[in-house]
């Protein structure tokens, strides 16, 4: 049920209130005056100078290359996290995902399921975050589609966007294109974003707030891509985000047929992503990130790569970690610092506490 | 990260490592009892560092591995219920009962919660009065105390829909059950480090002079296993050389002291009594467990929801029972890899990380693994 009483404007995001209610109501996905206020008064002024018109169907003007396309559904819980919200992890994950095939972001479109009964301020803050989100990419929010479902069909706010972007002309980067003797760089610290939203989630406290990694990589891919002569010496990127970077190097060896040596020590852990993994018997390598990727990248371009991922803040922390292999084809293994090595294999569903 | 960095540093490893390789004099056969430890032995390699020195044996020390079958279905026959919300450890909630697992019943609509401690439950027990609130309270003496404390902080906040569903097992007699086995290969044992912090080493004595068995105290971090084997290795072969008496050493004392934490003791004598205990794999070992006290059968959940009575058999296609005894090793089961996966588990030691059949399969070498 709607809660009576008028919107108190000071605590609001858009320049007109929307009428009667402060929560979502069912009426608010009917298609009616009150859809149309939610997308003229909450969406658009929120997605500012990153949106789009109002119609059916966003049409673009596309200049040579050829097109990528991609989509993905975000459904955190909280939506609300140290350093982030859903809202700029839909646009930046779905970003990442065509960065990852060397691609550069022009569009995104939004949809929204939201459950009857989420606040409105709470919507307004998020699309806000999604707004300066695609502005800070350069990156527009094209159109969009809102339904709300009933009160306990919905965890508050699901939100899908799909992406796309233009692979530059000769750019060939993809998951089957690894090559024994590539280098694999990481772009920085792993596992934040994963214990971010646990710390929150679980409200464990670990000593320092960790927060998410959550940002946008099509610009440190156009200074990798930038830095070598022949774009083709960058064989493939994923961002490890599920899974973590057992799941994106696992994912690699897989699909190119190579086998993958990680030297563990070199791997990037910060203390805090350690310690809470520690205390909760979960493998830092599994965590999700929502800022890194890892590169498989031609051993002779690959110092020339990494210096131009660690100019750019995105890719400061970047490392190399190991190499593709001719043996154990499909198969990632771990060095570990006492020079003996183990086998790395994606976990059966997510990662589970242990007991002791 | 500081305690962290100095127990696992290579250099030092290295070091501990040809100090086992120069004083073993034949190859030792010894069993760290603790899942834990094998987690960290497989994990970064220990077995192969020492190979043709030290042969280890994975003792029975993951709990979720020893629960036994009718433990399992007795928590899906309760988590099942409407009106309960059944809290638990995450590691529990894929292991497979005689039908179905923990996961299944949430996704069929039970109320099935992963905590991080059993106060927790009683937290999620007084935010729901109209539910009753049942966490699983597995795990060897490690665990108890967390779990006593529970049932203390319920019955002083008057919780009268918190229970616990009790499957608490003990290291010293699984130690005595394997030792006192025919077909025992055991020489010398790593004790479980964080089992002595909270009960002592104590018990650990009249094992050593029972047996005549060497044991070593043994922490979880590289340097601390290997500190615990070189230890270890050391008095087996003092035994052999001059047949000097065993002794029992405590190779973990940042951690582990004589007497051991006592406040925990207090609350687990108050909380709980021994009794017998059906190990999963393994059979009934005698007073090889914890069951709650009389004084406090109204937080029993075997009580409170007439689950006593479920008993069920262990398929006999799964061969955790020798494995955890040391018979067997993961991969040399005919199941293994084939028709047991952590997709599909045959038994629990292939489901928790600690469990011997899962680290293998997760760690498995490179040379089994290129041949499956």
């Amino acid at each position: 049920m709607p809660e009576a009483g008028q919107v108190d404007p000071s605590n609001w995001v858009c320049p007109l209130p929307l009428r009667e209610t402060k929560r979502i109501v069912m009426g608010h996905g009917g298609g009616g005056i009150l859809s149309e206020e939610l997308i003229e008064n909450l969406f658009l002024p929120a997605f500012g100078s990153a949106g789009g018109v109002s119609r059916d169907s966003a049409v673009l003007t596309v200049l040579g290359g050829r097109i990528a396309l991609t989509t993905d559904s975000y459904v955190v819980n909280p939506l609300f996290f140290p350093g982030g919200n859903i809202g700029d992890l839909a646009v930046n994950g779905t970003i990442n995902d065509l960065a990852c095939s060397g691609a550069q972001p022009l569009a995104l479109t939004a949809g929204f399921i939201i459950e009857e009964g989420l606040e409105l301020d709470v919507l307004g803050n998020i699309a806000q975050t999604m707004g300066k989100a695609a502005s800070d990419a350069g990156v527009a929010i094209v159109t969009g589609d809102t339904k709300v479902v009933g009160k306990g069909s919905a965890d508050g706010l699901f939100i899908n966007t799909a992406g796309f972007g233009v692979v530059p002309e000769g750019v060939r980067i993809g998951p089957e294109r690894a090559r024994p003797g590539d280098h694999i760089i990481v772009s920085g610290n792993i596992g934040e974003h994963g214990v971010a939203i646990m710390s929150v989630r679980e409200g464990i406290d670990f000593g320092t707030t960790m927060t998410t990694d959550s940002a946008p990589l099509h610009r440190l891919v156009a200074a990798m891509l930038a830095a070598v002569d022949d774009p083709n010496v960058i064989h493939a990127l994923r961002d490890p985000t599920r899974g973590g970077l057992v799941a994106a190097t696992v994912e690699i060896a897989r699909t190119s047929g190579v086998g993958v040596e990680l030297d563990e020590a070199k791997v990037p852990i910060p203390e805090s992503v350690a310690s809470a993994c520690g205390f909760l018997g979960l493998d830092p390598l599994q965590v999700a990130n929502e800022g890194k990727l890892v590169a498989f990248v031609d051993p002779a371009h690959s110092e020339a790569v990494l210096a131009a991922m660690q100019a750019r803040p995105e890719g400061a922390g970047a490392v190399i970690i190991g190499r593709a292999v001719e043996e154990h084809p499909g198969m990632v293994v771990a060095r570990t610092p006492f020079g003996t090595t183990r086998v790395v294999e994606r976990e059966l569903g997510e990662q589970l506490p242990r007991i002791c | 990260m500081k305690y962290l960095d100095e127990f696992r540093d290579p250099v030092a490893a290295k070091s501990l490592v040809e100090a086992i390789r120069r004083s073993a004099s034949q190859p030792w056969t010894i069993m760290e009892v603790c899942g834990g430890q094998t987690h960290s032995i497989i994990r970064n390699g220990i077995d192969q560092l020492l190979d043709g020195a030290v042969e280890f044996i994975h003792g029975p020390g993951c709990p979720v591995c020893v629960t036994p079958l009718e433990m399992i279905d007795r928590a899906l026959e309760i988590a099942s219920r409407d009106d309960v919300i059944f809290c638990s450890f995450g590691d529990m909630l894929r292991v497979p009962g005689s039908k179905q697992d923990l996961f299944s019943v949430r996704a069929r609509g039970g109320d099935v919660r992963i905590v991080y401690s059993p106060l927790d439950a009683t937290r999620v027990a007084a935010e729901n009065p109209d539910k009753q609130v049942v966490f699983f309270g597995v795990g060897f003496e490690t665990t108890a105390p967390a779990n006593a404390m529970s049932v203390l902080h319920a019955k002083r906040l008057g919780l009268t829909n918190f229970s616990l569903l009790v499957s608490h097992v003990l290291v010293p007699p699984a130690m005595t059950a394997i030792l006192s086995a025919p077909t025992n290969r055991v020489q010398g044992f790593l004790a479980a480090g964080h089992v002595c912090t909270v009960m002592g080493t104590g018990e650990y004595g009249p094992l050593v002079e029972k047996f005549n068995i060497p044991i070593v105290v043994t922490g979880f971090e590289p340097l601390d296993l290997l500190e615990g084997v070189r230890q270890l290795v050391e008095l087996m072969e003092a035994c052999q050389r001059d047949g000097s008496s065993a002794e029992l050493r405590n190779a973990y004392p940042r951690a582990v002291t004589d007497i051991g934490n006592t406040v925990a003791q207090q609350a687990l004598a108050d909380v709980f009594v021994v009794t017998d205990r059906q190990w999963r794999g393994i059979g009934m070992i005698p007073q090889s467990g914890w069951t709650l006290s009389p004084r406090y059968a109204e937080f029993d959940a075997e009580l409170k929801f007439g689950v006593g009575h479920l008993e069920v058999q262990e398929s006999a296609e799964c061969h955790a029972g020798e494995v955890l005894q040391g018979l067997l090793k993961p991969n040399e089961c005919p199941a293994f890899g084939s028709t047991c996966t952590p997709r599909n588990p045959l038994g629990a030691t292939m489901v928790s990380s600690e469990g011997a059949c899962a680290a293998y399969y997760q760690f498995r070498r490179l040379e089994s693994s290129a041949n499956a």
